[in-house]
This record gives structure tokens, sequence and C-alpha cells, in this order.
């Protein structure tokens, strides 16, 4: 005979009790969603969450715009996705009929490529980073415009002439969109300088505060970011100073500091990429969209930037719209003054995808 | 003891000595119930259906090829990390610096792995193993000198070591290590095909799982059934009486700390080696973190650790399947950590127990005398 003490006969009994009041209370309307052939599965990987009100929260904006706009996407989404999980979330969307995948994030690449070689007949869209399979490509903005743009804001707002600027990783992307804005900068205020601090994280907002109050403590007067959250525009607005947002238009997180934002604006490209997957025009070149097509931009400006400013703003961003000039055209000198671009050259998109020297003006360091 | 008056209660919380068998199954098993029941009443309140849910999460853990499989694949670092831990803990050595000889260890099979690229796979792997036990039991071993001679307390600095390894990675990645091809991402070149374990078929469990049963099964054998294990368990359990029959204290904690930061290191290296395929920040979620509490919860056993790191691994499998079925994430860790709460609840339970007393006053007269 089996022995159990009092208490396992308890636990026991507890035990079935719970399997009846599972049961009992099974049955419930279990949502099965029917979805009709013609519809087209979108998936997506966030390595954040939509309530991130910054990178994750852009292209989630982006998400909601495709569904708003093509009636027969329905869309699934998977957030605070790690770099090491990305693989098996990335099989289990292709596994549940996704017809495209969105991995938004560039730690999440060669789990993309991996996964793409499984399943030949789901298209896979990785965001900024550079490898490519026949099923998958990269697609990412040129962010750098607007930030060029916003540069300029902050070269004529700044007093002090010293701007912080609160950075992820010494990587390319970042790196790109610091020289860009201190180009901005200085093209209207020689004399100011760019103090960057790099975080070594993207999303944690505590620490991004952290970094922009030892810059306002320096004496920023304006702090500029490249994070994940709007952690930065925080600190600025406490200090009664200004900032320049990113992301998606930071104003309503900090109205009093935001001068304006520079944005992603994820929307139409899902739709045309979604809209060519289906037409079966999709093909695999990457994508490094501009400012003229719409995917990057400059919000509104908040109450306190002049008109002046503004208008100077126009100007510029008219000479990028129409294409005969972009940011990194020469002359550009490096932080030491050596001339890295000569006058009447550019940058090919090579040398910026893979830039790891700063511009004149930026005080900080890139490790190597 | 006089002022207060105590309140008539006809319930004694006690230590149990040894809970019986059957308690030690029973009770974690009711403990994952209740925590589903408890998710399920929070499920219903923001409008889900629970039941829907938790069947989507069962069938997608173990009804599907790929959930099962993964399942493992996540099982793997937490396992052999687990067991590594779990060593130190056993001789009440506070390892919580699982995470960094992880790092320390995937750093120097790395190493092996961008050094000699064109080696075959007989040198390579061998090589990339060796490599990894030094890395992550030099990285135990650094915090146990100091513990063994002057008693610094082991928790800040393994705790602390963590850090150092992981930005000695970061600072590797993004300097001398970094891919000349990857246009300065803060990733290393991709591992030739030699310096990868083999896998499966076609699926993403890799040989890692073959080191971390045979670990486990080592560990056991040397724990219960030899003289060191032995010493182990006595320094453990009661380091007066392990000093009184003349164990060598210090001599245990250098050695055993070296073998937990040896195991740890191999965890790492099977996660570059088998998964990863190259060394990027961020490769490890933090499992030389989680490892602490399966360590825990396996009760330092080490084939018991085998069993919840599966679990585990489904907790995270599922995690996400629930997450696909529009659960957001926040909620998701919620709910895992329902899960958690419930059954180290249980763990405290099992180790007390109710007992029920005719006379309260005359129970507490009786212990305050």
């Amino acid at each position: 005979m089996c022995r159990l003490s009092k208490r396992a006969v308890f636990l026991i009994t507890l035990l079935l009790a719970a399997t009846f009041i599972i049961v009992g209370c099974g049955g419930g309307d279990a949502v099965t969603e029917h979805k009709s052939e013609e519809n087209v599965k979108v998936g997506f990987v966030y390595i954040g969450s939509p309530g991130d009100a910054g990178w994750t929260y852009a292209h989630d904006q982006g998400r909601l715009y495709l569904e708003a706009n093509l009636p027969y996407v329905v869309t699934e989404t998977v957030e605070n996705v790690s770099d090491a999980d990305a693989e098996w979330v990335l099989t289990q969307l292709a596994e549940r009929g996704n017809h495209v995948i969105f991995a938004t994030s560039f730690g999440f690449m060669d789990p993309v490529i991996n996964v793409a070689e499984k399943y030949p007949n789901v298209i896979f869209m990785h965001c900024s980073g550079y490898r490519t399979a026949d099923n998958a490509t990269n697609y990412f903005g040129r962010i750098y415009q607007p930030r060029y743009l916003s540069g300029i804001v902050a070269g004529m707002t700044t007093e002090s002439n010293l701007i912080g600027y609160v950075a992820a990783y010494p990587i390319p992307e970042v790196i790109r969109g610091i020289n860009a804005f201190t180009l901005g900068v200085r093209s209207v205020n020689p004399e100011a300088k760019v103090r960057v601090v790099w975080t070594h994280t993207w999303y944690d907002p505590a620490k991004e505060k952290d970094a922009a109050e030892a810059l306002l403590d320096a004496g920023a007067d304006v702090i500029a970011q490249h994070q994940d959250t709007p952690g930065p525009q925080q600190a600025a607005q406490e200090k009664g100073v200004y900032s320049i947002g990113y992301n998606s238009d930071m104003s309503t997180m900090a109205p009093q500091a935001v001068l304006t934002s520079v944005v992603w604006n994820w929307g139409p490209y899902y739709v045309r990429t979604v809209e060519a997957v289906r037409n079966g025009t999709w093909d695999n070149a990457p994508y490094w969209g501009s400012m003229a097509d719409g995917i990057v931009d400059l919000a509104p400006f908040g109450p306190m930037v002049s008109d002046e400013i503004k208008e100077k703003v126009a100007r510029e961003k008219e000479r990028l719209l129409s294409g005969e000039w972009d940011v990194f055209y020469g002359p550009i000198y490096d932080q030491n003054g050596e001339l890295k671009v000569a006058e009447g050259e550019a940058l090919t998109d090579a040398e910026m995808l893979e830039m790891s020297w700063f511009v004149q003006g930026v005080e900080g360091t890139i490790p190597n | 003891m006089s002022g207060l008056r105590p309140v008539a209660f006809p319930w004694r919380l006690e230590r149990s000595l040894v809970p019986s068998p059957a308690m030690s199954v029973l009770v974690p098993v009711c403990s994952v119930v209740l925590a589903l029941l408890a998710g399920a009443v929070f499920l219903a309140f923001t409008g889900r259906d629970p039941w829907f849910l938790y069947g989507e999460m069962f069938s997608g853990v173990f009804g599907t090829r790929y959930g099962l499989f993964e399942t493992v694949v996540k099982a793997i670092p937490l396992m052999i990390a687990g067991l590594g831990v779990g060593l130190a803990f056993r001789m009440r050595l506070w390892n919580i610096g699982g995470e960094g000889q992880l790092y320390m260890g995937a750093c120097a099979a790395t190493w092996v792995a961008l050094t000699f690229p064109d080696q075959p796979a007989w040198f390579l792997l061998p090589g990339m193993f060796a490599a990894a036990a030094v890395g992550g039991g030099v990285w135990g071993l650094l915090p146990a000198i100091p513990r063994a001679y002057l008693g610094v307390n082991e928790i800040i600095t393994t705790l602390m070591l963590n850090y150092v390894a992981i930005l000695w990675v970061d600072y590797l990645v993004y300097g001398p290590w970094r891919d000349p091809a990857g246009f300065n991402f803060p990733l290393t070149a991709r591992f030739s095909p030699e310096a990868i374990l083999p896998t499966l078929g076609d699926s993403r469990i890799h040989a890692g799982l073959l080191v971390g049963l045979t670990l486990a099964l080592i560990l056991y054998v040397v724990l219960y059934r030899t003289r060191w294990g032995y010493e182990i368990r006595v320094v453990g359990d009661s380091p007066g009486a392990a000093r009184y029959a003349g164990i060598n204290i210090g001599r245990n904690i250098l050695l055993v700390m070296l073998a937990s930061g040896v195991i740890c290191g191999l965890a790492g290296m099977v996660e570059v080696s088998g998964l990863a395929h190259r060394l990027q920040p961020g490769f490890s979620p933090g499992y030389g973190y989680t490892a602490i509490i399966i360590a825990w919860l396996a009760r330092l056993n080490p084939l018991t650790v085998i069993l919840v790191a599966f679990l585990f691994g489904g907790l995270q499998v599922g995690g996400y399947i629930v997450q696909t079925n529009g659960v957001p994430a926040t909620m998701v860790a919620m709910l895992q950590g329902l899960v958690l709460f419930f059954v180290l609840a249980g763990e405290v339970l099992l180790k007390y127990r109710f007992r029920r007393v005719r006379d309260p006053r005359a129970e507490v007269k009786k212990r305050d005398r």
C-alpha cells in the first residue's frame, strides 16, 4: 500500500480541486481567428516594447499604419526579444504562417539569415543590418539628414556653446548621427562643441537620464540623443533647458524642453513592402531611404523655436530634398583638423555605413 | 518576551527535518498549478481567455517539433551554468559570478576560433573547450583566492567580476576583434564551420546538450560517491564540523570555485560555438543569473538541475508563444514571475510544517521557559 502523509493527501486534494476548477471554468469561447486565404500575415519582432516611446514605438506606429492602410493585412508582434531568442521567435512566426516578417533590431541579423534559409517562401526584412539572402534583405533610413537639420536648431539655440549628446553604442549608425548633427550645429555656429557620452545601452531610461544630467552639469544647454527612450528629454526639462528628441515626436514627454525631434516614419515603407510582396514585385535589394522618401523627418517645432531658425531649417531641408546636396559633402575635417572629405567630394554610402571617426567639433572618443 | 502577549493561534509553524519524497514532488507540481490558476484569474480580468492561451502555450511548447526543440536549446546554457553555480552553492560559496565566468569562457573559446581559423575540428573544438575551461576557471578562481585567505565576501567580488567580464567582451568586439568585413559593427567574424559544434539534424539542438548531461552525471557521482564530494557537502552543511574533522577548507574553496568557473565557462563556449557562431555583445541574456534560481529550485542536485533547466526553457518558449497570441511581453513576464514566486514559496513551505496545538497558551509558556 502506498503510504502518504496527511499533507500529501491534502495537496492531492487541492490539486484535484484545482483541476475541477480548470475544467469547470474552461470551455469559454476560444478566440480562434479564421483568416481568409487572401490575408497577408505580417509578423514584427521587437527588441523593446511599444511603450518605450522611442524606437519600438516608432516601428509599432508603422505596423498600425500598415494595418490601417491595407485591409487584407493581419499582424502579429513579439516584443522584448533578446538577440539570443531571436532565432526561435522568427522560426515561430514563420511556422505560424506569416508571409512577411520585419525584424527591427541590429542584433537579429544572423538569426534572420539563418531562419530565411529554412523558410524560403517567407520574406524577411531586417532593419539596420547588412546581410541579405534570396528571401531576406535589410532596410534603414538616412536619419542623418534630419539629424543635420536638428543640429541647425541646436546650434542656433545654444548660448553656452556646449551641446550634450547622449549616445548608445559606438557603432557606425550612431557615429554617423553624431557627425551629421555636429555638422549641422557648426554650419550655423562654428564656436559650438558637441560633447558625447556613451551609455552602452539602448534601453535604460534611468542611465540615459543620468548621462544627460552629467552633460547638463558640465554646462550643456541643449541635449541631443541616440537612445530608445525619452530619458534625456526629461533630464533637460527638469533642468529648464532644451533638447532634441529622437525616434518619435517627444514633445509630449517634455513639452517645455523639446525643440524638435528626429523621427522615423516606417508606415509608408511597410505598406510599400507588403504590397510589393503581394504583387510579386519584391526583390532583395537593400533599402536606405532618404528624407525625400519620407521615411525620416523632423517633427513639428516646439513653441520656443524662433521663426529665424524655422526659416533656416526650411531652406536647408529644401536643399536636402532636392537631392543636389547631402550632409557628408566636403569639405569635412575630422577631430584632429585633418581634411577627410575634400571640397567637391562626398562620402559614398559604403563609407558612411562604416563610419568610425568623428568630425571637427565633437568632444569625445570612439573606443577601438 | 514578557511585555508581549502571545496571540492564541492554534497552529504552529515549525521546521520539518526531512520532507517525504511524495511531498518533494507534490509541492512543486501544486505550486505550478496554483501559479497558473492565479495567472488565469489575472488574464481573465484583462479580458483574455486563459484556457485558450494555456492550451496554445502547452501545444506550442510540447506539441510542435520546433517548440520542443527550442525548449531543449534554451535549456542547454541554463543547465550547464546551473550545474556550475550549484556546485559552489553546495559548499555555501555564493558564486553569483556565473554570468561573468560564462562570458570569459565564451571569450577564450572565441580567441581559439579566431586565432586558428584554418585548423580542423578535431583540433579546434577540444581547443575551444580547453580555453573556455581556463577562461571560466580563472574567473572563478580570482574571487576564491581572497575568499580563502582573507575571508573577502565572494558575493560582492563574483558579482563585480561579471561587469568586468561583460565590459571586457565589449572592448574586444568593439575593438581588436571586430569583424573587418562587418561595417564596423560590434561583432567578431563568423567562426569557421570547423569551430561549430555539430547539431542534431537540421535542428538547433547542438552537442552542448551532451556536455550538459555528461557534466550532470559526473557531478552527481563526484558529490555523492567520492571523498571530495563528501568533503564539499560537509563543509556546506557545517563548516565547524568540517574544520574539526580536519578538512582543508581553504583548499576546497579554491578547488570548488575553480570547478564552478570551469563549468560556467563551458556554458559560454557551447553558446557561441553551438548557437551564435560568433561573439557579440548580449549573446547571453543573463543565463548566469537564471542559473542561480535553477540551482536552488533543483535543491542543488545535479540530476534535478537537468529537469529544472528544461522547465525554464519551456517557460521561456511558452512566454513567446503566449505573446504571439496578443498578450504583451510585460504580462508574460508577470506570468513567469508568478510561476517562480509560487514554486519558491512552495519550497519554503516544504521546509516547514504547520502543527496544530491544542492549547496555544500552554505551548507558548512551554517555549518561553
